[in-house]
């Protein structure tokens, strides 16, 4: 009789380490994928930049100084490596961006252009994606990373090698955390 | 954790959609054995005939509501489903927010009307919809549009859609199928009457009986839209919570909100079953009167004050 409940609780606790491991393999999963949405968003601005530089330079043309800064902060984006200098290179692209957008509004007939209108559309929208791509790493990261240090996770989290994954530092840091909202 | 309360809205709609057809099927049956018993003169027979008939009709419509019901709102309210090129700018926000949310795209519909309104329907996020009045899209910012498709995609993400649906077309046809109650117990009184000389007894039971299904086919449907109101009351402040949980930027709802609350134009395509899925009630005059527990809609100064707090 007494090795029919052993038996019956070793079945129990492995159901439950099997449920355990696939929440945490699914968390994981889902951490990775957001990671790589960012890596597609931040592409789909190196490759709308080209297109809006040759769009400014024929209404602009000698605000030559503004122009080159943004071909120099994408190429210096492509090459960037590691993700502290990744990041750091990102951050100038956007202010060399936002420049360029602000210079702008001084030549009415760029802003009336259909192209620029649609290209700065599209920027806004991108840089709009890559901030929420990023907010919502965080958000599945951060999900992730409970789960891996709360009993009883925690000890097949170690025992199978599940490692925390890491914060994307934002440049504001009150947009790290999502808003603590109580109705 | 702000993670959680949305999961733990995400259960209690599933579970609410799941007690909401229960009950929709047992009220049916309900009605069904007291009209049977009505129209059979007291027959338990065919009472039970009615019931059983009527509860396998409640399924067949859940089924109908749960797989059809958010294209037949889309088609009551006159919606036509809008392509990336009509506009780039609607499409480019959706999507952003959908990033934020790690959600899919939904389709995204229009409706010719001045009036400013929107609303989300469908059964999960895979099979979502949401829809913008043409009055609303022109008047609305950047960020208040966002702020506006947020507060749409978080009905989306939290399964209020698959309830509001469900509960929009069961509601509509338990009010519509009490009125046929009702009027054909004014049409067939005289047949009845003309019964009682047969069976004394049967006569007292029927009156009994009449007075008991004439209360329920009354009460049904205004408990049915009590219950209705007092939750999606609830689920209009989770969505503004939720909307800014995925755009991190209280001020374009709130100012959106603020364009709405000026709007006084009613929506002629919106009736009584689907006004509870538009982010204002699209029946102004019913905003005056938000106080009451009969609104669907909690009133927008107090939706603007909740935002503004967020802000500090």
């Amino acid at each position: 009789m007494a090795w029919v409940i052993v038996l019956g609780v070793l079945v129990l606790l492995l159901l439950l380490a099997i449920y355990t491991y696939n929440t945490l393999v699914t968390k994981r999963v889902r951490c990775r994928g957001a990671w790589s949405q960012i890596d597609v968003q931040l592409k789909r601005r190196y490759d709308l930049i080209p297109n809006l530089v040759e769009t400014v330079k024929g209404y602009a043309s000698h605000e030559k100084e503004t122009l080159e800064r943004v071909i120099q902060a994408r190429n210096q984006a492509i090459a960037a490596q590691g993700v502290a200098k990744q990041a750091e290179a990102e951050n100038m692209l956007s202010g060399a961006l936002r420049q360029l957008f602000a210079l702008s509004e001084a030549y009415p007939n760029l802003k009336a252009n259909e192209n620029f209108a649609q290209l700065q559309e599209e920027l806004t929208s991108t840089e709009n994606r890559i901030s929420f791509a990023r907010q919502h790493y965080n958000d599945v990261t951060a999900g992730y990373n409970t789960a891996c240090q709360t009993f009883p996770n925690n000890l097949l989290a170690g025992m199978f090698g599940f490692k925390l994954e890491e914060f994307f530092e934002l440049e504001e840091p009150e947009m790290r955390e999502a808003p603590k909202v109580k109705f | 954790m702000a993670g959680e309360t949305y999961h733990d809205q995400i259960a209690r709609n599933k579970r609410n959609s799941i007690l909401l057809i229960g009950v929709f099927m047992v009220l049916f049956a309900g009605l069904g054995l007291l009209i049977g018993m009505v129209w059979g003169g007291g027959s338990s027979r065919f009472g039970i005939i009615v019931a059983v008939a009527a509860g396998a009709l409640a399924f067949v419509l859940t089924l109908l509501s749960y797989y059809a019901g958010p294209a037949a709102l889309l088609a009551m309210s006159q919606a036509h489903e809008l392509k990336r090129e009509q506009d780039p700018q609607l499409f480019n926000v959706v999507e952003e927010l959908c990033l934020a949310g790690g959600l899919p795209m939904p389709r995204i519909y229009i409706i010719d009307d001045t009036a400013m309104n929107a609303f989300a329907t469908g059964r999960d996020p895979r099979h979502a919809a949401v829809a913008i009045t043409t009055g609303l899209r022109t008047r609305l910012n950047r960020d208040e549009l966002q702020g506006v498709m947020a507060h749409e995609l978080s009905h989306v993400r939290h399964y209020d859609i698959l309830y509001a649906t469900l509960m929009a077309v069961m509601v509509g046809v338990l009010v519509m199928l009490c009125d046929v109650f009702l009027r054909s117990m004014w049409y067939g009184g005289s047949r009845r009457r003309s019964s009682r000389g047969r069976d004394q007894g049967g006569g007292a039971l029927q009156i009994v009986l009449l007075v008991i299904a004439l209360v329920l086919a009354i009460v049904a449907p205004i408990l049915a839209k009590i219950i209705h109101m007092a939750l999606s009351r609830q689920r209009e402040y989770l969505a503004d919570a939720g909307s800014v949980e995925l755009t991190r930027n209280p001020s374009g709802l709130a100012s959106a909100l603020a364009k709405l609350s000026g709007d006084t134009e009613v929506l002629e395509v919106a009736n009584r079953a689907t006004a509870p899925l538009y982010i204002i009630h699209p029946i102004k005059k019913f905003e005056a009167r938000a106080t009451s527990i009969f609104s669907t809609h909690p009133p927008i100064e107090d939706r603007i004050k909740r935002l503004m707090a967020l802000m500090q």
